[in-house]
């Protein structure tokens, strides 16, 4: 009788279609006259802070959420990366105004029974370290949740992207958004990329070619050599960004990576279903004959180190170079943004990013808080000092499973040995929503994702780089390539 | 939600490219669990000399004079005119909540960024997107003449001046009925209840792993 059984619509052969086309097609519940679809969504990831007013949406509306196992929720943003003050859980969080966002969450998921990882409990930590680490992100899926770096859960080949807090309500409610089919783009870089250069480096590389709005209205699919080669915790780093290169969705196909990474965690099926889900998964690649709106490219061989010299993530340059002059703009509107950017950073156009000094440095975020981030930054610690003249250093594990992990292999002890300090799991100072955060016209190397005027403080000047180069850049008390960082205590 | 229509009204402008959602609202505002009362907080640090605290009385902090919508000339300015990329960044919707609750009811740019764009709709702020030669125009002739209004039509999908100019642009049709109607999105996705749970039946005969998971 299978042969009898009505074709799904994901199970309709198409020839040509690229990995969005298929997880967009697989999650259509209807197809509009007026162009606009209704499209399902799997999984629903919640934090504290684009919640509360769905939540009181809800309830004015007289609604309830459509599902409940879709969901999955924890504070992160807001919440104290202090030991002490976590140790005393929501009630003793020092910030009234953040206290009662946390403690809103905590009401609104225990009151709809909705799975909440609380403050201080296992699972915990920054939604899109929590989301791919608990197997709640699986390959195939739509993922969404209130935040821009949600396409990070991409690279588990996911159809993954940020939402407002009107589409927070409308999910819980619905469990679909209205949704129009974005244009295909590919990144390929093929080539292997030299040592010291990191998935940060390739993927901000990627924005500096083709600048903060070049993805615009786009999912992008990383493709080549380079990410088949990357771990799955590096292609996170690369499809969190792809919102910084303007497209809401980064994606990376399924290899035998993507499953062996799923591989036993905490929601992913067992037995017999994972059979069944790594025969599906497995096709959950761009067809050969797929055909993109959009292809760029760009090769290992050019890829640098990169840092960030200005107030928008385009504004990079490898670690050799300069920062920019006023006469090497093509034209008025680039002048008069480097003009600005140079002020509030406090640059000079011409003076080498190794001159330039940092007051603190910040190794963590969604970006770069994972495992192997924490192992990069301790490699460089190691056996080392920060530098006298840098105020603080702030590691800031993803997850409080990342944290216990790098403490089973002794990390902490060695970036406390430096003279870092050794945090509890949250957003901290990527966004400085809670008390970590850059003083006026202080410079940071910063492993996060942004390096927007005000950002990580007001006034503060943020640095993006790898953090193999942010914790080099703490030793050294300045910018400085990690390729030829040598030598021991400075 | 909020309809749109028409609307006629003073033009402020927002003279650079890339303007980030951080900007729009700095992140300490977004500790609120609220909806509303962001508007004096919009554009917070580039607006006021001192850094700003959510809950804190605005009245009487000291502006940034050179901060255009500080100027005289444009209190009170409903229709703000910007340059491309504008709202890229974080996806707070609190970015539109606050434009919204300062007094704009629309925005000119040649581009926005994705998320912000999808946002604004529903909080029945119109984001038009004008060419860049059609922007600069407005800019010259908000520059030229104090007091410059605009005409924003949306079943027209028209921006036209005082001097004559009537200048189109496009958007989706189904956001521009959910507009001019104040519809509720969640309301309209209800009454096709029974396709998402025929899609969910046969989602789950299939992908099985996808439901039951979390509990």
């Amino acid at each position: 009788m299978a042969a009898m059984l009505k074709k799904h619509v994901w199970e309709t052969v198409m020839t040509g279609r690229t990995l969005y086309d298929k997880l967009w097609d697989s999650h259509l519940v209807k197809q509009n006259s007026d162009g606009s679809s209704l499209i399902y969504i799997d999984r629903h990831v919640i934090h504290e802070v684009t919640s509360p007013q769905a939540f009181e949406g809800l309830r004015l509306a007289d609604r309830k959420p459509w599902r409940l196992d879709t969901n999955i929720a924890t504070p992160d943003h807001n919440i104290s990366t202090d030991k002490a003050e976590r140790d005393a859980g929501v009630a003793g969080m020092a910030d009234e105004v953040s206290r009662i966002q946390v403690q809103t969450l905590d009401d609104n998921c225990d009151l709809y029974g909705i799975k909440e990882f609380k403050i201080n409990e296992m699972g915990q930590g920054i939604v899109h370290v929590m989301g791919p680490e608990l197997g709640a992100t699986m390959p195939g899926m739509t993922v969404v949740c209130g935040d821009s770096h949600t396409a990070t859960h991409g690279a588990l080949a996911c159809l993954a992207h940020g939402i407002g807090t009107s589409e927070v309500e409308h999910v819980l409610a619905t469990q679909c958004l209205v949704a129009k089919k974005m244009k295909n783009m590919r990144v390929t870089v093929n080539g292997t990329v030299g040592a010291g250069v990191t998935p940060k480096d390739v993927v901000l590389a990627i924005i500096g070619k083709i600048g903060t709005a070049g993805g615009n209205e786009h999912a992008i699919e990383f493709a080549g050599s380079v990410f088949r080669d990357m771990s799955i915790e590096g292609r996170m780093t690369v499809c969190n960004m792809a919102i910084e290169a303007g497209a809401r969705v980064g994606m990376v196909a399924v290899d035998q990576k993507t499953i062996d990474y799923c591989k036993g965690r905490q929601f992913v099926p067992k037995g017999e279903m994972w059979d069944q889900a790594v025969e599906y998964w497995n096709g959950l690649v761009s067809d050969e004959d797929a055909v993109f709106d959009t292809e760029v490219e760009l090769h290992a061989d050019d890829i640098a180190p990169q840092v960030t010299w200005g107030t928008s993530p385009e504004m990079v340059a490898a670690v050799t170079e300069s920062v920019p002059t006023l006469d090497q703009q093509p034209n008025e509107e680039k002048r008069k943004g480097l003009e600005r950017a140079l002020e509030y950073m406090g640059l000079e156009g011409g003076q080498a990013l190794t001159s330039i000094y940092v007051d603190r440095v910040f190794i963590g975020s969604c970006t770069n808080s994972r495992i192997e981030d924490m192992r990069a930054a301790a490699a460089v610690a190691k056996g080392r000092q920060v530098a006298s003249s840098v105020k603080q250093v702030l590691i800031v594990p993803g997850s409080q499973m990342v944290k216990a992990q790098a403490e089973a292999e002794g990390l902490d002890k060695i970036f406390i040995a430096a003279g870092m300090d050794w945090r509890e799991p949250g957003c901290s100072m990527c966004l400085a929503m809670n008390a970590d955060k850059l003083g006026a016209g202080e410079h940071c190397a910063s492993t996060s994702n942004r390096n927007f005027e005000g950002r990580q403080g007001n006034g503060g000047r943020t640095h993006l780089m790898s953090p193999a180069m942010a914790a080099a850049a703490a030793v050294a008390g300045h910018i400085v390539d990690v390729r030829s960082f040598v030598g021991g205590d400075q | 939600m909020k309809a749109f229509t028409t609307h006629r009204g003073l033009v402020g402008p927002m003279d650079r490219a890339n303007v980030d959602t951080d900007m729009i609202i700095p992140k300490q505002f977004l500790k609120s669990i609220k909806r509303s009362g962001f508007g004096p907080n919009l554009f917070d640090e580039l607006r006021y000399q001192d850094e700003g605290q959510p809950g804190a009385d605005c009245s009487n902090r000291p502006l940034k004079e050179d901060f255009p919508l500080n100027f005289p000339r444009y209190k009170g300015a409903s229709i703000l005119l910007a340059r491309k990329n504008f709202g890229c960044g974080s996806s707070r919707e609190h970015a539109p909540w606050a434009l919204e609750d300062y007094g704009f009811n629309a925005v000119i740019a040649p581009s926005y960024a994705d998320i912000f764009y999808n946002n604004c709709f529903k909080n029945g702020l119109l984001p038009v997107i004008l060419t860049e030669e059609q922007v600069d125009v407005l800019f010259k002739e908000m520059e030229a003449e104090e007091g410059y209004q605009l005409t924003v039509d949306l079943p027209s999908q028209t921006v036209t001046t005082d001097s004559g100019h009537v200048f189109s642009f496009e958007l989706d049709e189904f956001r521009k009925e959910c507009l001019l109607n104040g519809l509720d999105e969640i309301g309209l996705t209800l009454k096709e209840a029974d396709a998402i749970k025929q899609y969910e039946t046969e989602r789950a005969a299939q992908h099985p792993w996808v439901f039951g998971a979390i509990k």
